[in-house]
């Protein structure tokens, strides 16, 4: 099983090809919603890229209030 | 009619495939614009099926296949009149979609949808009444209906329950979660997992491959394994017409239309 901080990872690199944003650019408490510039159809638009990626079931209400990379990541680490 | 193009869908018949659009901004809301389109492709459907042999629903907006019903126009339409008013004209909106939803789940040719995307309510129940569903994998279905205070109210609870029981339909209705095309496809809802932008290339292969089939054996096929749930059908529409008149609806709806995200109506 991949650590957090390799889970983190992989969500931030995913997250960065998917927007275009140098990888770089973002860190784990950025706020996506904020950093990406991304609305509620691009966030469920990287939720299933999320859960095809890491191959989990990711529930829409356990990622309702999640803003920052480091907190999706540790909802990903909890589904491994 | 072999072509049909309307503001909220169009129509064309080609090699004995029947292909329905949708194309109305932002993701196909189903409001009384697509209802009374929908009515006419039903029409036309009777006239075409004699030289058909399959029908592929598929979306021309990129969010997805269709976002559900338009609750704004739900909101704004039942806002001016009184409660029984208001009941009577959802009952009337409900009794024609049914009448168009059931003709197409019922229909002689194999229907398939060509889905992507935002697949949510309204929209995941139109996927339903087609006999395969394929899918490409950024596709999500849900049931979001909860959160308004309300139900499934085009067909989606008696052909979810019919097509896979009823754990899967209690899971999406009741939790209000939506599922991904791979858990889709594993729980056997999606019948073809395709990459992504792929679904409707994959509906019309499978579409000419039904076509190498005697019709009419396809027919009654169809018909042996595929019923409609009409008492359920009945009971659904009785249900949302008795929880529209409570006042978490009207709270639910009000929230929705307040909402400043692209598509308010995620969970």
């Amino acid at each position: 099983m991949p650590t957090i901080d390799q889970t983190l990872d992989e969500v931030l690199a995913l997250a960065a090809v998917r927007f275009k944003v140098p990888r770089e650019k973002l860190s784990p408490d950025d706020d996506f919603f904020q950093n990406l510039g991304i609305d509620s159809l691009q966030a469920l638009d990287l939720l299933t890229r999320l859960e095809n990626h890491f191959h989990v079931e990711l529930p829409d209400y356990e990622m309702q209030g999640v803003s920052d990379f480091r907190t999706l990541a540790n909802k990903i680490q909890a589904r491994l | 009619m072999m072509r049909f193009q309307g503001q909220a869908l169009s129509w064309e018949w080609k090699d004995g495939v029947i292909e329905l659009a949708l194309h109305r901004d932002p993701c196909n809301e189903i409001g009384s614009l697509t209802l009374g389109e929908l009515e006419r492709f039903s029409v036309a459907l009777d006239e075409l099926t004699m030289v058909s042999h399959a029908v592929i629903l598929h979306s021309m907006q990129p969010a997805g296949f269709c976002a559900g019903a338009d609750l704004r126009e739900l909101f704004e339409g039942t806002q001016r009149m009184r409660r029984e008013d208001a009941v009577r004209g959802v009952r009337e909106f409900l009794e024609r979609i049914h009448a168009v939803f059931n003709k197409i789940d019922a229909s002689p040719l194999t229907t398939i949808a060509a889905v992507h995307g935002v697949t949510f309510g309204g929209g995941f129940e139109l996927a339903l009444v087609c006999d395969l569903i394929v899918a490409d994998k950024m596709t999500r279905f849900c049931f979001p209906e909860l959160r308004l205070g309300l139900i499934p109210g085009f067909g989606g609870i008696p052909r979810l329950k019919r097509d896979l029981g009823n754990s899967i339909t209690r899971d999406l209705l009741l939790t209000g979660r939506s599922f991904n095309a791979v858990k889709s496809h594993q729980i056997g809802l999606v019948s073809q997992l395709v990459a992504e932008g792929e679904a409707l290339n994959a509906a019309r292969a499978t579409a000419a491959q039904i076509g190498k089939f005697d019709r009419h054996t396809s027919a009654a096929a169809k018909q042996f394994i595929k019923p409609l749930p009409l008492e359920e059908l009945r009971q659904e529409i009785e249900i949302f017409c008795n929880l529209f008149t409570r006042p978490a609806v009207e709270a639910g709806l009000r929230r929705f239309v307040a909402s400043k995200e692209a598509l308010p109506y995620l969970p």
